[in-house]
């Protein structure tokens, strides 16, 4: 019976590769966390591989919130090293972080990206878009004095519209139509959070309401219609962009870094009278922006190669500087006296402090 | 009218409908072929330019000074390493376009070669410590936009501020290429590197490795474990037992049971349990294993229920015993059946990356895995990873990595068929 000895011999032979792990040091670093995160963060683990010799990062794209979740879990060397997040930490995930242990994080800002809201080259002119646009446009529940309603003008209707025009005259008449990616996706959050949410406080009784019943709020101010507009195209930006030059009209939803790569094919609509360009998204005045972190988790260094080296690579002008190579692959830069601060954070294990 | 009048005057019609359910059949097949076909040309046609690189033709100038190196007869591969290679390139290419002078002009006169170039000078050097203090006619890797641009798949005539490749730059390289500095050369690196965020430095290597040992390791693992279980439950077990029922019904039901499933069960048994480690070809191959078990198990089972019963009662008749019965008869010549079945479930294995997801080898892992414990990804993975990066030439690799996965699973099919063949008993 070969079979059954070979079976015999690959068991124990797991057993004893299980019984065997090493768990006290690592030779590689292990970096999970946000997917808008990703393409920088593998471009500075590649070229720190190739400059030091030593093994590249390995890095997974999980998400902001996946990413916080594996590195909260305890200071093991089979936890994550660093976890890369498309926003701030929050204080649950904090809280969760110390209950576990994991006490002594550094928080470095690596930069911003920008959100951009774009359509075909060869399409209709869409940059007269604002953010109340946006969120009349693709919230699920709109005020009813937004469609002219002049009794009860603070009840929430359904959305009923459907063309762009309904929503501001200056915007053309065409139907609503915004492909964008699904919730698991920290571009959508940005999406929630900083258009429509950003739209929605322009009226008065919702910015009241966020006071009072903040739940509410979020929930009102937050939703994405599910009645056919918007529609949910996964996390696969190039799909959206040929999908876009299909269909002339249809608006997409995608980070800066794509529509730089594919200026040929689509164009990004100004929001709020800000163009989606490098210099307005630095200086903030392009409104749906949103801030990547990185966090550190000191207990960590010292106890697998090459960490401190990698984070001194990460925080080089070289790289998240002006000049950088981030900056061509389409991060766009935090201003000088912040950059400093974060890279002497960074190289001295500085503490997070919320 | 007699029952032959009958028949006769429908049996036009019987005609007719035979052969429509023909044509059905034949429609079928030309539709599936035309699919195929379609499919095989359109990514064959995509994956084209990625199998050449643009090189540039550049004069290197190794000297001492350049490298950074101070003067003696022989250096150690360490100092080799450590020698400034960063600034090779743009020297020559300043020294060939002297009239370059502004500061962010000469930025893009640099990015017309590959950020990986001064890593390639390097290994160069260390290879031909010679070259040290002499002056190379050297090929240097062309950056993606340049390689994108040459292969024609960027428009010069769009306005500027459409294009990737500036006006600029376009006067560089119809310089260089008038000078036949600038050439294509197969795409070596797609075959021998590991993943990259450049595309003209990104292969498909790591991934094919971490397929080759995810799939070896799966095999080992399931082939045996489901033959084994198979055997038993057809050739041994008790019939008409409950427990033994209970377990036939849990394992076809397992084959049906959605594969990020076994994923979910890898993470919280194998990782949280035993500490193998995160996105290692090891945790890997033992997910697959499990989700490949079912289906070897049931294909198993048909094949032995295939070997007609004389096989068996003429081996017992002429004093053969149970064991013997299995292994010398029924075994062999159910194996055509079990192998068709095991390949079936490894294809399905090698295309899955649901499950791998939860494991964590759906990562950016650059160096190439050297055993069953270093980080690995595999090729549906890399294929998912580089259809999702922002640059325009990731398009051209993806289709040329599906290409990869294609070949990978021909091969496995034609071992398939070759063993097969030898196995084939006809009665």
């Amino acid at each position: 019976m070969l079979s059954k000895k070979l079976t015999t011999v690959s068991v124990a032979a797991l057993v004893a590769t299980a019984m065997t792990m090493p768990t006290q040091a690592r030779e590689h670093i292990e970096i999970v966390g946000s997917s808008t995160v990703f393409p920088f963060a593998t471009v500075v683990a590649e070229t720190f591989g190739k400059k030091t010799g030593l093994p590249t990062p390995k890095i997974e794209s999980t998400g902001s919130g996946g990413g916080m979740k594996l590195f909260c879990k305890g200071n093991g060397i089979e936890t994550p090293d660093i976890t890369n997040a498309s926003r701030r930490i929050k204080d649950k995930e904090v809280e969760k972080c110390h209950a576990n242990g994991v006490t002594d994080i550094t928080e470095v800002l690596v930069g911003f990206d920008g959100i951009a809201i774009a359509n075909s080259r060869i399409g209709a002119n869409f940059n007269a878009m604002t953010r109340k646009s946006l969120y009349l446009g693709l919230a699920a529940k709109v005020p009813a004095s937004a469609t002219g309603q002049t009794w009860n003008e603070e009840q929430m209707i359904d959305n009923p519209f459907t063309h762009w025009n309904q929503v501001d005259s200056n915007l053309p008449n065409v139907a609503i139509k915004v492909l964008g990616p699904p919730p698991t996706s920290g571009t959508r959050d940005a999406l929630q959070e900083l258009a429509v949410e950003g739209g929605c406080k322009k009226f008065p009784h919702m910015k009241a309401m966020k006071k009072t019943n903040n739940k509410q709020y979020k929930s009102l101010c937050r939703t994405i219609r599910e009645d056919g507009p918007y529609v949910e195209m996964g996390e696969n930006d190039n799909l959206i962009i040929s999908k876009l030059v299909n269909d002339k009209n249809t608006l997409g939803v995608f980070g800066y870094s794509f529509l730089d790569q594919n200026a040929d094919k689509v164009k990004g609509a100004d929001v709020d009278g800000s163009a989606i360009t490098f210099d307005n998204i630095a200086d903030g005045s392009y409104p749906v922006s949103r801030p990547l972190y990185f966090y550190v988790k000191n207990s960590h260094r010292g106890k697998v190669k090459g960490m401190n080296e990698f984070i001194s690579e990460f925080v080089d002008e070289d790289t998240f500087g002006e000049e950088g190579y981030l900056v061509d692959k389409g991060l766009i830069p935090t201003p000088e006296a912040k950059r400093a601060k974060f890279a002497s954070d960074a190289k001295n294990a500085t503490n997070l402090k919320l | 009218m007699n029952n032959t009048d009958i028949v006769r005057s429908s049996l036009k019609k019987r005609y007719a409908k035979e052969k429509r359910f023909k044509a059905y059949g034949i429609l079928s097949i030309g539709l599936s072929l035309f699919f195929l076909l379609f499919l095989l040309f359109d990514i064959t046609h995509k994956a084209t330019p990625a199998f050449t690189q643009t090189y540039i033709n550049l004069d290197i100038d190794f000297s001492h000074k350049n490298l950074r190196l101070e003067e003696k007869s022989s250096y150690s591969e360490k100092e080799l390493f450590n020698a400034s290679y960063r600034k090779l390139t743009s020297k020559a290419l300043y020294q060939l376009f002297p009239e370059v002078k502004d500061r962010r002009e000469k930025k893009t006169l640099r990015k017309l070669v590959s950020s990986g170039a001064q890593y390639d000078l390097r290994d160069l050097v260390i290879a031909n410590p010679n070259y040290i203090g002499t002056k190379q006619s050297i090929w240097i890797l062309a950056d993606d936009d340049v390689d994108t641009f040459a292969k024609d798949l960027i428009d010069r005539n769009l306005p500027e501020v459409q294009r990737r490749v500036k006006d600029n730059q376009i006067a560089w390289i119809d310089h260089l290429q008038a000078q036949g500095k600038i050439q294509k050369e197969l795409n070596t690196k797609f075959l021998t590197q590991g993943d990259s965020r450049e595309p003209e430095q990104a292969g498909i290597w790591g991934a094919l490795k971490g397929s080759l040992y995810v799939m070896l390791l799966t095999l080992i693992l399931s082939f045996p474990i489901g033959v084994a279980a198979a055997v038993y439950l057809e050739e041994f077990a008790p019939k008409n037992n409950w427990f033994v029922d209970l377990i036939e019904v849990n394992i076809n039901n397992l084959a049906a049971v959605p594969s990020i499933v076994f994923g979910i069960l890898g993470l919280a048994v194998y990782i949280n349990l035993f500490g193998v480690p995160r996105s290692a070809p090891l945790v890997g191959g033992l997910v697959l294993s499990l989700m490949t078990l079912p289906t070897i198990i049931i294909a198993t089972r048909a094949a032995l229920k295939s070997v007609p019963p004389s096989i068996r009662e003429a081996a017992l008749g002429v004093g053969a015993s149970k064991m013997q019965v299995i292994t010398h008869h029924v075994l062999p010549l159910a194996m055509p059946g079990i192998l068709t079945g095991s390949i079936i479930g490894m294809a399905q294995a090698l295309g899955e990356s649901a499950p791998l997801l939860m494991i964590g080898m759906v990562a950016f892992v650059a160096d190439i895995p050297q055993g069953f414990l270093d980080p690995s990804t595999v090729l549906p993975v890399q294929i998912f990873i580089w259809a999702d990066s922002p640059e325009r030439a990731f398009i051209a690799l993806t289709s040329a990595a599906i290409v990869v996965l294609l070949i990978f699973l021909f091969l496995m099919n034609l071992l398939a068929i070759i063993l097969r063949k030898k196995f084939e008993t006809r009665w």
